[in-house]
């Protein structure tokens, strides 16, 4: 056996581990950033400036500042105040406000596109506003949005990586530890590469299985 | 007995005075078509009527439920849901659920709003289907039907809310030539049944044979009402003279 292949299969549990951690926050940050997203749409929607201003600013603050800043603020600032996070915490919360902000301006933009006709079809068989927003302006606006919620999904799946700077032991951290103690970078950062390339190539197989569903009613019968 | 009154309806839109003061009474059984040129008010007068459109002042009672503009309308929500049960809406681009299948989106009022088991909603829903000639089409989506289709649904959904009145907004302005006739059929099924309706229309014939009476609207007013024999053999007034001239010569 060649020295490289044993170097891999000897760093496989740690590559292994790396790609739990990075899976992890990636599902966890996408549940909770999505749950976070339908929130701020919803406050961004609201016609009170108590509840659409700070989603609005919210919103511009996470989109016009970069991911590594606002990792940064939480696992390195946070402290000064007396909050201090460990790096996982640390990472599922940023990262989770992050997309948040995002998904929250992409379903905004969704339900807002969707007609007021709708609304009226579905008011004129007395629906209430929620009713309206549940079974019809809802199914039609996450539908439009699902490309773009995809796409965001994709980011965050690599993005994770950056949760490296704050000391998270992430798929990326392991390639890195390894690569150090090894000097054969080449070799690690590839196999970080791969299993990155793996993982986002299934997320876009899911998100086409998606749109299609979702799109199923549009194909002539 | 009345099915419907409005009193003193008035609709103000920015500056713009739509409605000037509406009085209206629709007997029970009775189909009335409202008739008039572009901007009369007639289809935001049918709007106002399940509170679709705020009225700016004036009162609506449809059945049992009335809506007073003097009181404030946010604590009358709840009416308005329950007059809108009673009062269904035929849009003049039909607004069918895309995401639904055809049964779907009759089924979804009855099973939604009035929590009826899905087998019993079911079950009329298709009773109503075979009745607007789409029998076959339950498992379609709005997107695979010819306009005509869509409306027929469109009457099934309002249908099965088992409303006391049926609005219908111009129910055939965005078919075809060759579908109005299908649609037309249904709403005169309808109308032979006596369900109380009023139509919007600018199909004048349909008007004549269909309706028992008709008003004449323009610039937010009625300027004619009569029984609809009587309205298009012998209009009383100058300004309704003029416009059945005028769309006689365009037909």
């Amino acid at each position: 056996m060649d020295e490289i292949t044993k170097l891999i299969l000897d760093s496989v549990p740690f590559l292994a581990k790396g790609t739990a951690y990075t899976l992890g926050l990636s599902l966890g940050s996408m549940t909770l950033g999505l749950a976070l997203g339908f929130a701020v749409a919803f406050m961004r929607l609201s016609p009170l400036r108590l509840f659409n201003w700070p989603a609005k600013f919210f919103i511009s603050f996470i989109r016009g500042t970069p991911l590594i800043v606002q990792l940064f603020l939480i696992y390195y600032g946070l402290p000064e105040f007396g909050i201090r996070l460990d790096p996982i915490p640390a990472a599922l919360l940023g990262l989770s406000l992050n997309v948040g902000g995002y998904t929250g301006e992409i379903l905004r933009g969704a339900i807002g596109a969707i007609e007021r006709s709708h609304w009226e079809a579905a008011y004129s068989i007395g629906m209430t506003p929620f009713q309206a927003m549940r079974r019809s302006i809802l199914p039609q606006a996450i539908r439009i949005a699902l490309p773009s919620l995809g796409n965001t999904f994709l980011s965050l799946l690599k993005d994770t990586a950056i949760a490296a700077t704050i000391q998270v032991p992430e798929l990326f951290r392991q390639a890195q530890l390894i690569s150090a103690r090894t000097y054969e970078i080449f070799a690690m950062y590839i196999s970080a590469a791969v299993i990155y390339w793996i993982f986002s190539t299934g997320l876009s197989w899911l998100q086409n299985r998606l749109e299609k569903r979702a799109n199923r009613h549009l194909r002539a019968a | 007995m009345n099915m419907i009154e409005v009193r003193d309806l008035h609709k103000t839109f920015e500056k713009n005075d739509v409605l000037k003061g509406i009085d209206l009474v629709v007997k029970k059984g009775e189909v009335l078509a409202i008739i008039g040129p572009s901007g009369s008010g007639k289809t935001t007068l049918l709007r106002c009527l399940n509170l679709l459109e705020t009225p700016s002042s004036g009162s609506i009672r449809v059945a049992n439920i009335t809506i007073d503009t003097a009181l404030p309308l946010a604590k009358q929500k709840r009416d308005i849901r329950k007059l809108r049960q009673h009062a269904g809406f035929v849009f003049q681009n039909f607004n069918l659920f895309p995401h639904r299948t055809v049964l779907e989106n009759i089924t979804e009022g009855p099973i939604i709003v009035k929590g009826e088991e899905p087998a019993v909603a079911e079950k009329r829903a298709r009773y109503l289907l075979k009745k607007v000639g789409m029998a076959n089409k339950e498992s379609a989506y709005p997107s695979a039907l010819s306009g005509g289709q869509q409306q027929r649904v469109a009457i099934a959904r309002a249908l099965a809310m088992e409303p006391d009145v049926i609005l219908f907004d111009e129910p055939t302005s965005a078919l075809d030539p060759e579908l109005v006739g299908e649609v037309l059929a249904v709403i005169r099924n309808l109308a032979e049944e006596h369900r109380t309706m009023i139509i919007v229309t600018h199909e004048m014939a349909f008007a004549r044979d269909v309706a028992d009476r008709v008003i004449f609207m323009a610039e937010g007013r009625i300027v004619e009402e009569a029984p609809a024999k009587e309205f298009f053999s012998d209009p009383k007034k100058e300004r309704t003279r003029k416009f059945l001239k005028k769309i006689l010569e365009e037909a």
